[in-house]
């Protein structure tokens, strides 16, 4: 059988590796500061995708993220690791969106992507943590839903069996496609870039990120017309026919009132070297007022 | 109409503790808005048996729908009944676990009803709200507090115009109570058929192991924590050993835990288990917010650091400069040398 795969795909700030600058005097967050980087349980996803690729001649996998022209890049990672095309979604009408609003956005663009059996994704962003968007893009579509998925098993007459992390254990469960799958950190890891992926598509850009770049000229549109591949796919809410009252900021239910840098309240502690005789006194100490036994 | 709702997790017949928690939780808020508190369980031969384990936590209603192919727990069924309840009963608040379940049923519950979900929340309370845009006064709101963004910052989220109010929050991260043995709430036993369509049932669980916890964080009164300086798999060997020795337990920060030095059930955080120890000794770690945020209600911290300005020392008792690989040793020996 041949399936029709899209894998959800963000681009995040690594929070995972916050320096001292990332936060800017005012306590906002200094975006500028942290790499963006591919999502890592959506690298997860990929993998899990081009595996039924592999498995299942003729399936294709698509990418689609959402985010600013720069976004691009995910959709290139998708290329260079075996994904056959992708899609961002750009607009300013997509911008300042809660879980609820970038679900509405994704399922439109899935739903304007024409047939799709599987749509699998990471668990969660770590930028928000989350792990909303995926079960709202399935309840929005009607898909099945299995999350936290480990690894599929397989897909025979059209029903896939996934193996799914628990709380405290795990369970194998069998669900109809189409479905979506939101894939645990658990997972086995992506592969690497292909160089001759690489080599094919390193050129590969949405017009927008063209039209960021003071070099834009005549060139990739003589580049474009000669390797049709390398114009990526780039949507507006227009272009998927979506509703502008429930996208971004308007079609987010959740505001956000107060962001605030945390300060905790410092305690007077008291300071201790490592030496024989400090770490002594303390034990005996604690020991003394019973703290510990 | 307009009463907050729990939505209880069942294990078999067991009510998760995190259900309690958020059922003490629930109470508090249902007070303040002077309504009445709501629990939904949903499983299968829980009839009989889940009712002492939820009403006690000052349940004034509780909804059971007992039915087969309602555990374990899949998402489609249970979506349903808590969007048809919901559609009935107009809660205003709608409280769930941060479980493998509360997230795989929160999200599809919230975007059925098109109402807001704040995911594990750190902070829930009662206020006001005016919309800078509109103009609008809102009263008596769900404030849902959480660390974003990495827990870098703390951000405070309201669903101005959109009910339920929808939060997740983690296991341990609220302390349950019991309000009194004896509560008196009612109980109605729903007709599930009424809220769950057959095909509702596709998705089957053909197999499935659950293991008793293996380890007591949560509960420990003592709290031997590593981070990324502890360095290595066998660099934790250390921690385990004094924990044994205090009868305490291993914890573990985010960066450990993604090192791989330590399992993942040991993270303590906001993305993890958050523990209220007697002694928390942190033992490598920087002190990221969103790892504070899970242990900052320690009794005692103590913090072994290389780096003197840490910002976990900030919150620290005591602080002991130094290498994990050497202190902890003389602490093993001096506890053994001292506690005779």
């Amino acid at each position: 059988m041949k399936y029709n795969i899209v894998v959800l795909a963000k681009q995040v700030p690594d929070t995972r590796n916050v320096g001292k600058d990332a936060m800017t005097a005012e306590g906002t967050v200094n975006r500028a500061a942290l790499p963006a980087i591919f999502n890592p349980d959506d690298l997860l996803a990929l993998e899990q995708a081009l595996r039924l690729k592999e498995q299942n001649p003729g399936s294709t996998v698509g990418v689609l993220t959402m985010g600013p022209p720069r976004a691009g890049e995910i959709i290139r990672q998708g290329l260079y690791r075996g994904a056959d095309t992708g899609w961002l979604l750009t607009d300013r009408l997509f911008a300042g969106a809660d879980t609820l609003a970038t679900s509405y956005a994704l399922a439109t663009a899935i739903k304007k992507i024409g047939k799709v059996d599987i749509v699998i994704g990471g668990r969660q962003a770590i930028d928000g943590d989350t792990a909303q968007v995926g079960p709202q893009v399935a309840q929005k579509l009607g898909l099945n839903q299995v999350t936290y998925a480990e690894e599929i098993l397989g897909i025979e007459d059209g029903v896939a069996t996934i193996r799914r992390h628990i709380d405290g254990g795990v369970e194998t469960v069998t669900a109809p496609l189409p479905i979506l799958i939101t894939v645990n950190g658990s997972a086995e890891p992506c592969r690497p870039a292909n160089a001759r992926l690489v080599m094919k598509y390193k050129r590969a850009a949405c017009p927008l990120e063209l039209d960021s770049t003071p070099s834009r000229d005549t060139y990739y549109d003589y580049l474009y017309e000669k390797k049709p591949w390398l114009k990526l796919n780039q949507w507006s809410v227009a272009d998927i026919d979506g509703d502008p009252s429930q996208c971004g900021l308007a079609g987010s239910p959740t505001k956000v009132k107060a962001v605030q840098n945390i300060v905790f309240q410092a305690k007077e502690s008291k300071t201790l070297t490592g030496s024989d005789a400090d770490v002594n006194g303390l034990i005996k100490e604690l020991l003394n007022e019973r703290i510990i036994g | 109409m307009n009463n907050v709702f729990v939505y209880c997790e069942t294990e078999g017949t067991k009510v998760a503790e995190v259900s309690q928690e958020l059922l003490t939780k629930g109470r508090k808020l249902a007070d303040t808005l002077g309504v009445q508190l709501h629990a939904v369980a949903a499983g299968e031969g829980i009839t009989g048996k889940v009712e002492d384990q939820i009403l006690p936590y000052g349940v004034d209603k509780l909804f059971i729908f007992d039915a087969p192919g309602l555990f374990p727990y899949t998402s489609a069924p249970h979506t349903d009944i808590l969007v048809n309840l919901f559609k009935r009963e107009q809660p205003q608040i709608c409280l769930m676990g941060a479980t493998v379940i509360g997230r795989d049923l929160g999200p599809r519950v919230s975007s059925s009803l098109t109402s807001g979900l704040t995911a594990d929340c750190t902070q829930l309370e009662i206020g006001d709200y005016d919309d800078v845009k509109t103009g609008k006064h809102y009263d008596n709101l769900l404030y849902q507090i959480r660390p974003a963004f990495g827990g870098n910052i703390v951000a405070t989220i309201v669903n101005p115009d959109h009910r339920p109010q929808m939060a997740t929050v983690r296991s341990g991260v609220m302390q349950k109570q019991i309000l009194d043995p004896a509560y008196k709430g009612e109980v109605v036993v729903e007709d599930v058929a009424k809220f769950v369509p057959e095909v509702d049932f596709v998705v089957k669980v053909i197999d499935r192991h659950v293991e008793a916890a293996k380890h007591n964080l949560k509960g420990a009164s003592i709290v031997v924590s590593g981070g990324y300086g502890v360095g290595s798999k066998e660099g934790f060997d250390l921690l385990f050993t004094l924990a044994r020795e205090l009868h305490g337990e291993v914890g573990a920060s985010r960066a450990a835990v993604d090192a791989g030095f330590v399992d993942h059930d040991r993270q303590i955080g906001q993305t993890g288990v958050t523990v209220h120890p007697k002694v928390y000794i942190a033992c490598g770690i920087s002190g990221q917010i969103q790892h504070i945020a899970g242990m900052k209600d320690s009794g005692i911290i103590i913090s072994i650091n290389t780096d003197p300005d840490a910002p976990i020392n900030k919150i620290a008792d005591y602080v002991i400069v130094g290498k994990v690989e050497d202190v902890l040793p003389k602490m093993i020996k001096y506890y053994k040398a001292n506690s005779k």
